[in-house]
């Protein structure tokens, strides 16, 4: 059994759903972004997912893709994103750490040697942002051999052939996409595509986790209520980073009090 | 499942996000069907003939060759409505985005002019524009945003990254991953996720295709070689369709050395670059070792672009194609040359390939010879540009 369906199977029979941060790798720099990592777990995050900065995110909005400068800035670079990984799983042995990168930086590495490397440090999943369910075999393939699971983006209109297809290669989780667009916050309300969750659960087991916009607890509590198993939430987080990243202080606070809210916020039964 | 082939070779593909793949598939679906329409075909050629002006000519130099038994012929897609080739492929395109009963245009644009090509389509046809364009490009191509915006466009400042056509791409891609219901993105170059560079390739083979004719009429035989510029590679690509499997004829695609190769501030990543996967394809890019996509250089904004159609990547690995590059300088030198000598301004972009046409024939005066550039664009739009690299030199 992965940690996910370890996870899952602690918080599915109370009805909660999961609670998956998303962060960029060194933003604003390495040491806060461990602390703000380690903080994430301490105060509700049920897993991780954490981005290798990209120079060129298209599937993120401005709040994102800032993130990726102010990493960079920092000095980051792939092999200290590794660094990063080992320091996280060896203090964090349970959560599943979910990687999310753009394929270039995986075919540029040897998606043999990333997927191997991964494995050594023990991540849980690979979600690469620009790569569709279609083009995915090569990864896949590597994936499978060094037992990594793959997750792939449901979007909100998709067919009956490329659900099936998803469902049968997002092994980890199946990220199913709030609407279309890039990454951001909305605060308008979410409406969970049920049509597309009945679809999904007929043919797989796989835990369907939304995605994108979501940045308050209405929404979170919504989107568990319809039978969603959990959420991941970036920009609301990052967009803390962005505005206090030179007051190390009331960053640690304001996130510790949203991370608390929106873990809250995936519990049904308390 | 794609109707065509998405890759030539081992280049190409689809590497989107996964929500754009619908949108990409019927996008290929009506390109075919439509190449298949009777009506369609008959409604591009007469936009072709009747508004953008084709056949475009073929002029030989007059002047520029004199001493020498080189006949350089020049294919004047300067003369096409909207001053460059992109009109030929933005009529295609708008037609498609008729068929598709979208009304809305999403476009990207370096030099502009994909940009004015896609506000005058758009203009013509009742289609909604709005353009992206990289802020530095912005202010260096001030003629052509005033341009856009008369027909109609929207302009949107790129403010990300370098603010150059890259960036420009990606913020496209962005407003199109919200929009594709409604919204046709107007991708300007043989470049991209499939079936773009199909169908680009398809819509600009239009110059290969009289060029071919143009040359049997005036030679009586075919080319030593085409030259064209390469940013994306429409032109270029558009120019070579015909010769491809024209054993003889030597296809030469001229990218932007920039300040030099050594500088590290160009935009060759056929010739200085190495296969990544980058805005929608796998192709040749310029990346760092690490694989981000590194920022690229030219004096002309139009071949400022750090990857590269990938038809011309594979072109360039079974060695049908050969690709050099040139420098700012070699270009300005150029420019001022086919001014001076015949009477006639080319783009900045162009005047690259020319650059390297000149060069065979000062490397060889004696050698009869063919060559035929591709005048891709008019230069109007870089006078400013050249006048401040020229003050600058000083």
């Amino acid at each position: 059994m992965n940690r996910y369906q370890k996870l899952y199977k602690t918080l599915i029979p109370f009805k909660n759903g999961c609670f998956i941060p998303f962060l960029i790798l060194g933003d604003p720099s390495i040491n806060i972004s461990l602390k703000i990592i380690d903080l994430l777990i301490e105060n509700g995050a049920d897993g991780l997912e954490l981005g290798i900065p990209f120079s060129d995110p298209l599937a993120d909005g401005k709040i994102i893709q800032n993130a990726n400068l102010r990493a960079f800035s920092s000095g980051i670079n792939i092999y200290k994103c590794f660094k990063m990984l080992y320091d996280i799983r060896k203090k964090h042995k349970n959560i599943p750490i979910g990687l999310l990168s753009y394929a270039n930086l995986i075919f540029k590495f040897g998606i043999k040697n990333f997927y191997l490397k991964c494995s050594d440090i023990d991540i849980d999943s690979i979600l690469i942002a620009d790569l569709p369910v279609e083009e995915s075999y090569s990864f896949r393939k590597y994936a499978k051999i060094y037992h990594i699971s793959p997750v792939f983006i449901c979007p909100p209109d998709a067919e009956q052939e490329i659900i099936t297809k998803i469902a049968r290669y997002s092994t980890g989780y199946i990220y199913l996409l709030s609407r279309s667009g890039v990454t951001g916050i909305d605060n308008k309300i979410i409406v969970p595509p049920l049509h597309l969750i009945n679809k999904l659960k007929k043919i797989t087991n796989v835990p369907i986790i939304q995605g994108f916009g979501i940045s308050n607890t209405k929404q979170i509590k919504k989107i568990v209520l319809s039978g969603i198993s959990g959420i991941i939430c970036g920009s609301i987080i990052i967009q803390l980073i962005e505005q206090h990243s030179h007051d190390e202080e009331i960053l640690i606070q304001k996130i510790k009090n949203l991370s608390l809210s929106l873990k809250k916020a995936t519990k049904i039964i308390e | 499942m794609t109707l065509l082939n998405s890759y030539f070779g081992k280049f190409g593909g689809m590497y989107v996000p996964q929500i754009l793949m619908p949108a990409l598939y019927q996008l290929e679906k009506t390109f075919v069907f439509s190449l298949k329409d009777h009506q369609f075909k008959k409604e591009l050629s007469d936009l072709l003939k009747n508004y953008a002006g084709r056949p475009t000519p073929l002029t030989l130099c007059q002047n520029l060759t004199k001493g020498t038994n080189t006949r350089i012929y020049l294919k004047r897609e300067d003369l096409l409505h909207g001053g460059a080739h992109k009109t030929n492929q933005v009529l295609g395109q708008a037609l498609l985005a008729k068929q598709m009963k979208k009304k809305e245009i999403i476009a990207e644009t370096g030099a502009g002019q994909h940009g004015v090509a896609s506000a005058l389509s758009c203009a013509l046809l009742g289609l909604k524009c709005r353009v992206y364009m990289g802020i530095k490009d912005i202010k260096r191509q001030q003629q052509n945003v005033f341009r856009m915006k008369l027909m109609g466009a929207k302009v949107i400042p790129v403010t990300t990254g370098s603010g150059t056509l890259k960036d420009a791409c990606n913020e496209a891609l962005r407003d199109w991953s919200k929009n594709y219901i409604n919204a046709h993105y107007m991708l300007g170059t043989a470049a991209g996720p499939h079936p773009y560079p199909t169908i680009v390739k398809e819509f600009q083979s239009i110059i290969g295709k009289e060029t071919k004719k143009q040359i049997l009429t005036k030679e009586h035989c075919l080319p030593n070689a085409i030259i064209a510029c390469i940013g994306g590679g429409s032109n270029a690509i558009g120019i070579f369709s015909s010769f491809i499997t024209d054993n003889s004829v030597k296809l030469i695609g001229v990218e932007p050395a920039g300040k030099g190769i050594h500088t590290k501030k160009h935009g060759a990543p056929l010739t200085h670059g190495d296969t990544g996967i980058f805005f929608g394809m796998k192709t040749k890019i310029m990346q760092t070792e690490e694989g981000q996509i590194k920022e690229s250089w030219s004096i002309s904004a139009g071949l400022d672009f750090p990857a590269v159609g990938p038809e011309h990547a594979w072109l360039d690995s079974i060695k049908r194609a050969t690709y050099v590059s040139v420098t700012d300088h070699e270009a300005i030198h150029a420019f001022q040359c086919l001014s001076k000598s015949e009477g006639i301004i080319p783009a900045l972009e162009c005047s690259h390939a020319l650059a390297y046409a000149l060069k065979l024939m000062k490397s060889d005066p004696n050698k009869h010879q063919v060559l035929i550039v591709n005048i891709s664009g008019r230069g109007d739009k870089d006078i400013k540009t050249v006048k401040n690299f020229l003050k600058n030199s000083e």
